[in-house]
């Protein structure tokens, strides 16, 4: 088990830098989950960690041991592929046991520890089969035995559950999150499907364009995203961001609204609501021409724009509500359930 | 089951063809079976009258010394040029896989040799080789080895060997590449988080994965070396010394152009085609199939 620190880190490819000065400390036995869109720099950022790629500037270190230099084998780490990587012309037996072979480690301890990991992911029926005989979840979890069998000090997992349909990915989450409490192993999970991130993460980091945008717990990011794009990327469905003025502890919406919560922000800022923090009032500030209703079941999502405005808003909503198209509904939000940004940096005006 | 697609009947589609099927039928199936038929013949000696004797000409090389001396050796020198070129080949391409950097210049650099000619590959090895001009010797003469492949016949066979491996690794190269690079890279990652140096990832997964294209290839080589290298030979020692480098494609322009014997010559190339059929069949019939891992 080891801590890892990421320090100043740069990754360049020819002349264009992709990751931005990342610096984040993970704690051991921590699951980290790094999530952003595609292109943001998150796999490059687990393959540094891994020792796939070069750093070009920065420091890492696991446990206290710089591992900028050393090869992917020295660095004590297993990773899962999001193509599972499994070697196709050995059965699965082999494919788990190679890295132990590899370490000359005594052929019963080999055999003890393939058939534990084997328990643990019920595989052992496919033990003597070749991985193209196995299904997806079933070679999913073969690489994951590969990993857990070596007992490294930190599990990598670059998008591991994205080949899998959606059942299989919402089981396997919850058994990978099991597997890592038990093992108390350091993981770093990447992914860019947010409910994946906030369902297994102790800690997320949210990457944007090769900049670290946050990095929390799922509640602080949730709660006080501290960027507008954090704000927007966690949640679904996604925050509604309004213009608005500040001013006196008040804010003033494009229609002339009046809200109380502004902190000491002054001038023209962005509003940020969550949908589901939308509460139905008849004499509420915020007015919305409603456009349509997503029924959902348990809620109800009430799609309209501000009144006398273009501003979308999305209102979540417990239950079934419906009206006609057209017809103004009343909202308000509680002082604690707003986030106020400012527009030019995208930063989060602090209270 | 396949759809029955109609089309209105017309010459054109006869048309288009009709110069491959003319082309196959006056350079392959006319010169193939007359040599069929001459195998047949025994001619005499002036040239003046001939027999048919059906298989007395393959009876006879059945028994002949200097033939199976010489199959034997065209066996050895298959083996030799194939496991020579391919393993070049497959070490070249392990490397050319590694690289970033210039790899479209080395491939093409790589890619040269197989764009020259027979007898001009042979020729360049000959001028490299020549015992009196030549850089080889020379620089051989210090290692105590006294070259001349004019004289000795092991020497000249493995000179024909060199030049003829030479000219397929071009050919190997690109076939091993191209199998190397359709293996994952993750694959070779994954390798290499568990452990395994670029030696034993070679070893353990690369040599394995291009299994097929080996076998492939193993079938190309033992073809090029039995059918192809007559240019090289040729150019390089013309059998010689003492028959020493007289391969089986050899020994049918031998006997027959220059001793004449075009009925035993004949009922050599009759022996050649059907190993060359034999070989075409292994080929599709196991490599269309893929290779179990
Ligand atoms: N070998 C490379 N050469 C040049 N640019 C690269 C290379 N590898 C990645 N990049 C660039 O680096 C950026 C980050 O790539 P990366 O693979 O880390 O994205 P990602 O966040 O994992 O995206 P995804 O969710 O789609 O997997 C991208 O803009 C990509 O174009
Ligand atoms: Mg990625």
């Amino acid at each position: 088990m080891a801590s890892i620190t990421l320090k100043d880190l740069v990754k360049t490819y020819g002349d264009v830098e992709v990751l931005h000065h990342v610096d984040g400390a993970i704690e051991d036995g921590e699951f980290i989950v790094i999530v952003g869109p595609s292109g943001c720099g998150k796999s490059t950022l687990l393959r540094m960690v891994a020792g796939l790629e070069t750093v070009t500037s920065g420091e890492i270190r696991i446990g206290e041991k710089v591992v900028n230099q050393l090869e992917p084998a020295d660095r004590d780490i297993a990773m899962v592929f999001q193509n599972y990587a499994l070697y196709p012309h050995m059965s699965v037996r082999e494919n788990m046991a190679y890295g132990l072979k590899i370490r000359k480690i005594g052929k019963a301890e080999i055999e003890r520890r393939v058939q534990e990991a084997a328990d643990i992911l019920e595989i052992g029926p496919y033990l003597d089969r070749k991985p193209r005989q196995l299904s997806g979840g079933q070679r999913q979890r073969v690489a994951m035995g590969r990993a857990i069998v070596r007992n490294p000090q930190v599990f990598l997992f670059d998008e591991p559950l994205s080949n899998l349909d959606a059942k299989l990915r919402v089981q396997m989450r919850l058994e990978i999150r099991k597997l890592q409490q038990r093992l108390g192993v350091t993981s770093i999970y990447v992914t860019h499907d947010q409910v994946e991130a906030m369902t297994l993460g102790d800690r997320l980091m949210v990457l944007n364009g090769g900049y670290v945008e946050q990095f929390g717990t799922p509640i602080e990011l949730y709660d006080r995203p501290a960027t507008l794009f954090v704000a927007g990327f966690i949640g679904s469905p996604s925050m509604n961001f309004l213009p608005a003025t500040a001013g006196g502890g008040a804010l003033i919406l494009g229609n002339g609204a009046s809200l109380q919560g502004a902190g000491h922000a002054s001038g023209s800022v962005t509003l940020g609501i969550r949908p589901e923090h939308l509460l139905p009032d008849e004499n509420g500030p915020i007015r919305v021409s409603v456009q349509l209703f997503e029924q959902l079941g348990a809620n109800t999502l009430v799609h309209g724009v501000l009144e006398g405005t273009e501003t979308d808003v999305v209102a979540s909503l417990p239950g079934h509500v419906s009206a006609d198209p057209g017809t103004i509904m009343g909202f308000t939000a509680p002082a604690k359930d707003l986030h106020v940004f400012d527009p030019a940096t995208g930063r989060r005006v602090e209270e | 089951m396949l759809k029955r697609v109609h089309f209105p009947t017309s010459l054109l589609p006869y048309l288009l063809v009709a110069p491959q099927v003319i082309i196959t039928l006056v350079f392959f199936v006319w010169p193939a079976s007359q040599a069929v038929y001459q195998s047949f013949l025994i001619e005499d000696a002036f040239g003046i009258s001939t027999e048919f004797v059906w298989f007395e000409n393959f009876i006879y090389l059945a028994t002949d010394e200097q033939y199976l001396d010489s199959f034997g050796r065209t066996i050895f020198f298959s083996v030799c040029v194939a496991v020579l070129s391919m393993s070049a080949a497959l070490i070249l391409a392990g490397f050319a896989d590694r690289i970033v950097r210039g790899a479209t210049t080395y491939r093409t650099l790589l890619i040269w040799p197989y764009a020259v000619a027979p007898v001009l590959a042979g020729a360049l090895w000959v001028f490299m080789f020549n015992p009196t001009l030549g850089i080889f010797p020379y620089l051989l003469e210090f290692v105590g080895v006294d070259w001349n492949h004019y004289l000795n016949g092991s020497q000249a066979m493995m000179l024909v060997i060199f030049a003829a491996a030479w000219k397929q690794i071009a050919y190997n190269f690109l076939f091993y590449l191209a199998a190397m690079q359709s293996i994952p890279r993750s694959l070779i990652e994954a390798a290499a988080i568990d452990g395994a140096g670029p030696l034993r990832r070679f070893r353990d997964h690369i040599f394995p994965l291009v299994s097929p294209t080996t076998f492939f290839l193993l079938v190309i080589n033992a073809v090029y070396a039995f059918f192809d290298t007559f240019g090289i030979i040729h150019a390089v020692t013309q059998g010689g010394p003492a028959n020493a480098t007289t391969i089986l494609v050899y020994k049918v322009f031998n006997d027959g152009f220059v001793g004449l014997d075009l009925g035993g010559s004949a009922a050599q190339s009759v022996i050649l085609m059907i190993l060359v059929i034999a070989m075409t069949v292994v080929q599709f019939r196991y490599v269309e199939r893929k290779v179990e891992y």
